[in-house]
């Protein structure tokens, strides 16, 4: 009954918010980067939100590597989100925030410490490892935050906008690091953005999302080339 | 189907709740087994239910009233000494009763301070007692408290909005409106709903200042029909008809807080750049620092005073006090904790009315109650001290999780969904978000228990070992002997207390916020 | 809990020491306490009695009701008049077994179950370096002038308040209403208890204070404070008496008996004026202590027997509460 050997498998997904229904099935393969793109209020927010498991859904089955986890709490489904905000602790300096990517009661081992403080070398924050995030910039702020998603080490990432604030510049910058974390964690990536450009310089594939219907995905060269109607109307071309 | 994820259990919140609930019911079962033929309520008791919640009314409105332009005055302005200001403030609260009334009668009693003054100017004297005493020493009592949610409502809002408001050069009307009704609207209500029901329970205040039997309150109607008619059917109707009352109002002022709109904002140090000329605000903090201030300073003056006449032996009543004030606001924590945090992620804060059981439900009553349960299988006076713990955190429940409710939502707003990305739950949720997000609010309940538990006479009285005894209960003792001076030396000592716990908590809460 | 539990179990062993027996007096709080008569009475009994005297406090009819047959006292001090009609129907009681005219009081008394201690009467204390004209009798108190302010208690919470209304209603009796409409001008306030309304008056926000005619004794005995007078009135005064009384229940009778006996010793008499502020049941006046003798005490006493008083309490607290709260 479930599609071949994908990384994310949603099937008959039903999500209703009041007046607002959200129908899904889709599959995606491991190790893709998929950009999600769509006017706003169409429901991008909301599906990542479900699949995340924050959100109560109708119906449906989210299947994440093989294994159902419809019903399963956020961080027992395999999945790593980034918020638009919110996703570092403010009362935790960077290393601890990052530390709680690998152990959630921010005891760590030697091992552990080691891990954690790899993770802020090769997002370049290493001397900010005591810095409170209210006390760097906010591209820094993102950085720990795809520091820890790396020490999480989940295979899928789910990115709803973390960059939206930040330059046109450092978010390129932002994409191509997370892009090179995924690839380092083996992940594969759903990111919500409403940049044509970022969907061509960061993934793979696309989905589109409008007034509650998900389109499967497809690649991204390939539906940029020849966009249906709706997605013209979004791209105004 | 999937449930709706939480980051903390409701569960120990709802036992929490339950737990409370169960402590009410069973003092009413505890009566209910000795109520015999009542009287009923006479017409004395419906004037008394009349005049008590004419007066609650118009206290929480004035508590209130006053406190908005206060607190705004406090947010806007970065006086020296600020802190200590905001601290000093929120003292008469914690004050003991018996202790603030002889405070506010050294101010305007007939010999008071203001009196002094009038009649120098050769004006005429005013009168504090009547009903009009009652409302002064209601909003004495109340307006720092309300002062204190509302400024801890305006600084809920991010440094960013206020940023804004210098971006966009706002008037301060248009400043009103844009930022500073909406924190109103969530606030007051809920300030309000919580005086009220204080002032409603209001006893020896009411008695000292009421000028005679027209201000007479349910709460002496109750502690009449206990201790003098000994008719507990009268006195449990009373109390009945004061839970009704109280309950009313809370679930009436629940019901007309807004939807919560809650903000973001990164932990900045917030700069204001619409303060308008300064001298509005100055006026209002001078006001409120002569107002609130100038009884303290009496009551630490005839204290000094008295402090040569106290006996020494009044002293070891201090450690038994500590004490029960430490055991009550470990209970306070272990209640409200989990029951801010289940109601932080419930729909309908409703079920925040439940918290005003223990401070309406008379403790006279809770504890009579109790002590008929108690009686039959072992001596209440082993309980004494941990009845009047419970009591004493059953009666601060309110403050503590209107105090952290707000907060609490903000934080599982703000960090919900992140908190259950990573797995936090349960106690490592406590330990390494909610605690520290919340530890000036803790804190400050904490230190607000800590304080009353320490200035309540409570029902220790009622069943007390005479060996075991609380300063209040010493005061009381010395004032009963004709020593009053040495019960003002006594009084002084327990507001030091009182003060200092209060203090000790509030700092820890504090330390961190600032850095 | 468990710690409450050990911490109140280790408090009770210091003092009871295995084969003493031992005496539970139930008294008010203000007895018992270092300031009141209990540790020097408690000191005296125990030189007598070879057992172990302990007191436990509270208000003593609602705990005796609540506890009934159960309770643990032997022996109960400090009943008032106007509770013992109360504490009579508990039937808890036994005759206290005492010669009723060794009595010294200024009534007779017959009541075989509870025996007089200590009595007062009320009055109105002043300062007479505060007040030129005292009231010389209840009359001239109606009149004063509005300026005079008293302070007294409340009838519903407190003994003294109750007394005071009772003596309205023995001086004036169907004139009550017209006596409380005339001092309503002069009443400052009502507090809950007496020490409250004490506080105020030593504290200067009233001129005069419903307390006792033995009030003056404190300030002069212990204070050397001659200032402080009681008002006397010819129309009489209100008489205050407290009582002891022996439970019938009691696992200790011998000593219950002991107690009672006691309490009409003279060492027992001699110690009441001054640990109590008020004068002995007891005690000729000849052998009162010293400068005793001196304080101006009524000629004339008013008392209510317990049933009179159970008949006139209720109205006469409703004529006082109407009057007041217009």
């Amino acid at each position: 009954m479930r599609g071949g050997g994908g990384m994310l498998t949603v099937e008959g997904l039903r999500i209703e918010q009041g007046a607002f229904a959200l129908t899904a099935d889709f599959e995606v393969p491991k190790g893709r980067r998929v950009a999600v793109i769509g006017p706003s209020g169409a429901g991008k927010s909301t599906l990542l939100n479900a699949l995340g498991g924050y959100i109560e859904i109708a119906g449906g089955r989210v299947e994440v590597d093989g294994q159902d986890v419809t019903d399963a709490a956020p961080d027992q489904r395999g999945i790593a989100m980034l918020f638009q905000d919110g996703n570092l602790f403010p009362h935790l300096t960077l290393a601890q925030n990052v530390g709680l990517g690998i152990r959630p009661a921010l005891r760590l081992t030697e091992a552990e410490m080691a891990q954690m403080r790899d993770a802020l070398n090769r997002v370049g924050l290493a001397e900010f490892a005591d810095r409170k995030p209210g006390d760097v910039s906010g591209g820094q702020q993102s950085r720990a935050a795809l520091a820890r998603v790396l020490v999480q080490a989940k295979p899928l990432l789910l990115l709803d906008e973390p960059f939206a604030a930040l330059g046109p510049a450092l978010r390129a910058e932002m994409l191509d690091l997370t892009s090179q974390v995924a690839r380092d964690a083996g992940a594969t990536v759903l990111m919500i953005t409403h940049a044509p450009k970022d969907a061509e310089r960061a993934a793979d594939d696309l989905i589109f999302v409008e007034a509650g219907r998900v389109d499967p995905p497809r690649a991204v060269a390939e539906v940029m080339a020849d966009p249906p109607e709706a997605l013209r109307a979004y791209l105004g071309r | 189907m999937a449930r709706h994820a939480q980051p903390i259990n409701p569960w120990p919140g709802i036992v929490a709740a339950a737990f409370v609930v169960t402590v009410v019911i069973a003092a009413f079962v505890g009566i209910g087994q000795r109520v015999e033929a009542t009287s009923g309520l006479r017409i004395a008791e419906w004037q008394a239910v009349r005049f008590t919640v004419w007066q609650a009314l118009l206290s929480a409105l004035l508590s209130v009233l006053l406190a908005v332009p206060v607190a705004r005055a406090l947010a806007r302005r970065r006086l020296p000494g600020h802190r200590v200001l905001v601290t000093l403030l929120g003292a008469p609260f914690i004050l003991p009763v018996i202790v603030a009334v002889l405070g506010l009668l050294a101010i305007f009693g007939r010999k008071g301070w203001l009196n002094t003054g009038l009649g120098l100017l050769g004006l005429p004297e005013v009168s504090i007692y009547g009903a009009h005493g009652v409302v002064l020493a209601h909003v004495f009592f109340n307006m720092p408290l309300a002062t204190r949610l509302i400024l801890q409502g305006w600084q809920s809002v991010p440094a960013e909005q206020f940023r804004m408001v210098g971006q966009l050069g706002l008037s301060p009307r248009m400043v009103f409106r844009v930022i500073e009704w909406p924190i109103l609207r969530q606030v007051v209500p809920g300030a309000f709903a919580l005086i009220f029901v204080i002032c409603l329970t209001s006893f020896a205040v009411a008695l000292t200042l009421g000028g005679g039997p027209r201000a007479t309150t349910i709460e002496l109607a109750i502690y009449q029909a206990f201790r003098f008619d000994f008719d507990l059917g009268r006195a449990a109707v009373l109390s009945l008809l004061q839970l009704a009352v109280a309950g009313a109002a809370a679930v009436l002022a629940l019901w007309i807080l807004p939807p919560i709109a809650l903000q973001n904002g990164r932990d900045r140090a917030v700069r204001r750049w619409d303060a308008p000329a300064p001298w509005g605000d100055a006026i209002w903090i001078t006001f409120a620092a002569g107002f609130l201030l100038l009884p303290l300073m009496s009551i630490a003056l005839s204290g000094l005073a008295g402090l040569s006449y106290m006996p020494l032996s009044v002293l070891s009543a201090t450690w038994t006090t500590i004490w029960v004030a430490c055991v009550s606001t470990v209970v306070l924590l272990a209640l409200a904790l989990p029951m801010a945090a289940w109601l932080a992620q419930a729909r309908w804060g409703g079920a925040e009315a439940l918290t005003l059981l223990g401070l309406v439900a008379s403790p006279l009553m809770i504890g009579t109650g109790w002590f008929i349960l108690i009686y039959p299988y072992v001596s209440p006076t082993a309980f004494a001290l941990p009845v009047t713990a419970l009591i004493n955190a059953m009666m601060a429940l309110p403050f503590a999780v209107r105090i952290l409710l707000p907060p609490m939502r903000q934080v599982f707003n703000d960090y919900g969904r992140l908190s259950m990305g990573l797995g936090l739950r349960g106690v490592s949720n406590w330990r390494i978000v909610l605690i520290p997000r919340l530890r000036p609010q803790i804190g400050f309940a904490a230190g607000l228990t800590a304080a009353l538990s320490v200035g309540d006479l409570g029902v220790v009285a009622l069943f007390a070992d005479p060996d075991v005894a609380t300063l209040p209960l010493q005061m009381y003792r010395l004032m009963g002997s004709y020593r009053t001076e040495a019960a003002a030396g006594a009084a002084l000592v327990l507001v030091a207390l009182a003060f200092g716990m209060f203090w000790i908590c509030d700092a820890w809460g504090r330390r961190h916020v600032d850095g | 809990m468990k710690y409450a539990l050990t911490l109140a179990a280790m408090l009770g062993a210091t003092t009871a020491l295995a084969d003493t027996p031992v005496l539970t007096v139930y008294a008010g709080d203000y007895f018992t306490s270092e300031w009141g008569p209990g540790p020097v009475l408690e000191t005296e009994f125990e030189k007598i009695c070879e057992c172990d005297l302990e007191w436990s406090t509270g208000d003593l009819v609602p705990r005796l009701l609540l506890e009934r047959e159960r309770t643990k006292a032997d022996v109960v001090i400090g009943l008032t008049s106007d509770v013992t009609a109360k504490a009579r129907a508990t039937g808890l009681f036994a005759p206290h077994g005492q010669d009723n005219s060794a009595l010294t009081l200024p009534i007779k008394w017959t009541d075989d179950t509870f025996l007089p201690f200590n009595y007062g009467h009320t009055a109105f204390i002043y300062d007479e370096t505060t007040m030129d004209a005292p009231p010389a009798s209840f009359d001239d108190l109606l009149a004063l002038p509005d300026d005079i302010k008293i302070v007294i208690q409340d009838p519903r919470t407190s003994i003294s308040g109750l007394a005071l209304v009772l003596w309205v209603q023995a001086v004036y009796g169907d004139r009550s209403a017209e006596v409380w409409d005339a001092l309503s001008d002069n009443i400052l306030t009502v507090t809950k208890d007496w020490s409250a309304s004490y506080g105020l008056f030593t504290d200067g926000e009233a001129d005069m204070v419903l307390s006792y005619t033995t009030s003056p004794a404190y300030h002069m005995f212990a204070e050397e404070d001659f200032t402080k007078k009681a008002a006397i009135f010819p129309e009489g005064h209100y008489f205050m008496v407290e009582t002891v009384g022996k439970i019938a229940g009691t696992d200790q009778p011998e000593l219950a008996d002991q107690f009672l006996e006691f309490v009409m010793s003279r060492d027992f008499q001699t110690i009441i004026p001054t640990a109590n502020w008020s004068l002995p049941s007891a005690l000729p006046k000849a052998d009162w202590p010293e400068g005793w003798t001196e304080l101006p005490l009524p000629e004339k006493v008013l008392f209510y027997s317990e049933t009179e008083a159970a008949a006139l309490q209720a109205d006469a607290i409703e004529t006082w509460r109407a009057t007041l709260s217009q």
